[in-house]
């Protein structure tokens, strides 16, 4: 019988932590113009680099790069909790319509914020309140019991979702930011243009959120089993819930204000990392955190490194993933309502 | 149970409603150490109810309980947890947890806030997996056994929590006669070494044998409790249940419940004869 100990835990984050280093190593060196392995580790350790590797390492792909860090442990942490919270494989910050939320939070200060005197570094806040208040709507439409069947989860997220992209797209044109580049950021979700002035932001969301969830690891265990489970076994399911929620939406807005709705990233690596390591909250956060950097960094290196020196944005890519995979779950989860 | 023995889990005057219906209506009981109690009752008794107001799960209109002299609404989630253990009918699992890591989850009010389980907790839960007789089990994914296997297996993470009172919600319903046997036995084990149990159950006849001592719910309110013998007298079963039963016992005496056929006269069931 193999309980979970600090031991599993470490060694879980020594080799999650050590893929992420060889794809953060890896994402450095690719792109339109390659650097040799060795010259992205010299630059990284500030040994003296050809000035153009530095440039494009030091300069052009590490603020994207770090950024795809934050993003994509943010969105798969968060992926965890709403999972933990609604009892739901499917549940995801962006199916729900949480990112939706965020992203409508973001734009509203964006196209009218110049007015009130508010700048770019105003919107992680607004995202993170728009997070929150969807995430609240999703409670409220859940109803006194508090567990949506999946099919009622999905389609309040699809709702919800449509409503958000169409009041973001209404608030851009009224704005006059009609010209694609930073609309397209918000819908599809980007890391192309990592904003300096938010990254503090971000990584400083992400700290809080991953510091919440790992304290409340061991009562998320207990509450996968049911509210009156966990009231049972000593949870106070309610302080959890909105400590836990709250976490969620700070981790929601930080991620949607920096690189827009980038979906599915919560979905599939919780879900593949629970087929390796098993559903114990005190490995699965940390793991989920430092395998979700690394998997949104490989998309984004992916949709970077196109044939002909085009770009996609990265939430085209983990969309194209994250689709087919949802369906397999969708199925699968199905499978398992009809056989209980 | 002597009037000196402070009462391990009390219920006084406990009033539930839900929506605007009354479910349960003043329902007073006291369990020493060393009691089981097997209630019955028809369904929609408001047994389960019982048991989450016992619990603390259901909120109280009116009364109080109390664990171990102590009002529940003191006690913290987890000092109640320390106390109070319950066995479901069955739960709706999600996530592929092993047997042995939903057992663990027992020792939870245990550990330490941010702790893991020691060497002590390991040792406590597969010494319940091996009462139960689940310990074959222990690998396996929680999503893949049986429901009789699952009843088990959370019979065994109750007796993990080391409470001393347990509350159990038709805990045979899904076992085979083995199982039966050896889950009740496992109660009576437990109530030997000083807990108190308190034990639902449609099967009269079984409650009676393993549980000193018998109550009726019926709408709300214990219309009877006390020897299993008396509670489960034909007269009573064929007011609160609407059969004519009798009672039976085996050459060593133990009691025999058989339900012969709807009360007759009861305008509420249909003549048999032209169903």
């Amino acid at each position: 019988m193999n309980a979970m100990t600090p031991r599993r835990v470490a060694l879980g984050v020594l080799a999650f932590g050590g893929l992420l280093v060889v794809v953060v190593v890896f994402a450095l060196a690719s792109g339109p113009s390659a650097v040799a392995l060795g010259d992205v580790v010299s630059a990284l350790r500030g040994e003296p680099v050809a000035a153009h590797v530095e440039d494009i390492v030091m300069r052009v792909r590490l603020p994207r790069v770090m950024l795809g860090v934050a993003v994509g442990a943010a969105l798969a942490v968060a992926g965890v909790l709403f999972q933990a919270l609604l009892r739901n494989p499917l549940a995801d910050p962006f199916v729900l319509g949480v990112s939706g939320g965020a992203a409508l939070g973001g734009m509203l200060v964006l196209s009218l914020g110049a007015g009130f005197g508010l700048g770019y570094a105003a919107v992680p806040p607004a995202a993170f309140a728009g997070a929150l208040l969807a995430t609240l709507l999703l409670y409220a439409v859940a109803g006194a019991r508090g567990r949506l069947s999946p099919t009622q989860l999905l389609l309040t997220g699809v709702v919800f979702n449509a409503f958000a992209s169409a009041a973001i797209v209404f608030l851009a044109s009224m704005a006059g930011f009609t010209e694609g580049a930073s609309l397209f950021l918000w819908l599809i979700g980007s890391l192309a243009v990592p904003r300096p002035e938010i990254i503090g932001w971000v990584f400083g969301f992400l700290g809080v959120g991953l510091l919440v969830a790992m304290l409340a690891a061991r009562s998320l265990d207990l509450l996968t089993l049911g509210e009156e489970s966990a009231a049972q076994l000593g949870v106070d399911v309610q302080r959890l819930q909105r400590v836990v929620l709250l976490a969620t939406s700070v981790m929601v807005g930080a991620a949607v204000s920096a690189a827009g709705l980038i979906g599915f990233v919560g979905l599939i690596v919780p879900h593949l990392l629970r087929l390796v390591i098993g559903p114990d909250h005190r490995l699965l956060v940390p793991s989920a955190a430092l395998a979700g950097a690394a998997f949104l960094v490989l998309c984004d290196t992916l949709a970077r490194s196109l044939p002909g020196g085009r770009e996609l944005p990265v939430g085209a890519v983990t969309a194209v993933a994250g689709g087919p995979f949802f369906l397999w779950l969708l199925r699968r989860a199905q499978g398992l309502g009809s056989r209980a | 149970m002597s009037d000196a023995v402070a009462p391990l889990l009390s219920l006084e005057d406990v009033h539930v409603t839900v929506g605007s219906a009354p479910i349960l209506r003043g329902v007073s009981l006291a369990l020493g150490p060393g009691e089981a109690l097997a209630l019955a009752g028809p369904n929609g008794a408001g047994k389960t109810t019982l048991l989450r107001a016992a619990t603390g799960v259901a909120p109280l209109a009116r009364g109080r309980v109390c664990l171990g002299g102590t009002p529940l609404d003191q006690l913290a989630p987890r000092a109640r947890a320390r106390c109070l253990a319950v066995v479901p009918q069955d739960i709706a699992l999600v996530f592929p947890f092993t047997v042995a890591e939903l057992v663990l989850m027992g020792r939870a009010p245990h550990l330490p806030r941010l702790g893991f389980e020691t060497r002590d907790d390991v040792a406590a839960a597969r010494a319940a997996m091996e009462r139960v007789g689940v310990e074959h089990l222990a690998d396996r994914s929680v999503l893949e056994i049986s429901g009789g296997e699952r009843q088990l297996v959370l019979f065994a993470r109750a007796l993990a929590q080391a409470a001393q009172v347990l509350l159990l919600d038709e805990p045979t319903a899904h076992l085979d006669l083995q199982h039966r046997l050896r889950l009740l036995d496992q109660v009576q084990q437990f109530v030997a070494a000083g807990g108190s149990a308190l034990v639902v159950s449609h099967d009269l006849g079984l409650a009676a044998r393993s549980c000193g001592r018998a109550a009726l719910l019926a709408e709300g309110r214990l219309v009877a409790e006390g020897d299993p013998a008396e509670v489960f007298a034909p007269s009573r079963l064929r007011e609160v249940f609407r059969v004519e039963a009798e009672l039976l016992s085996t050459a060593d005496g133990a009691p025999v419940i058989v339900a012969r056929r709807p009360a007759v006269g009861d305008p509420d069931v249909p003549d048999p004869a032209i169903r």
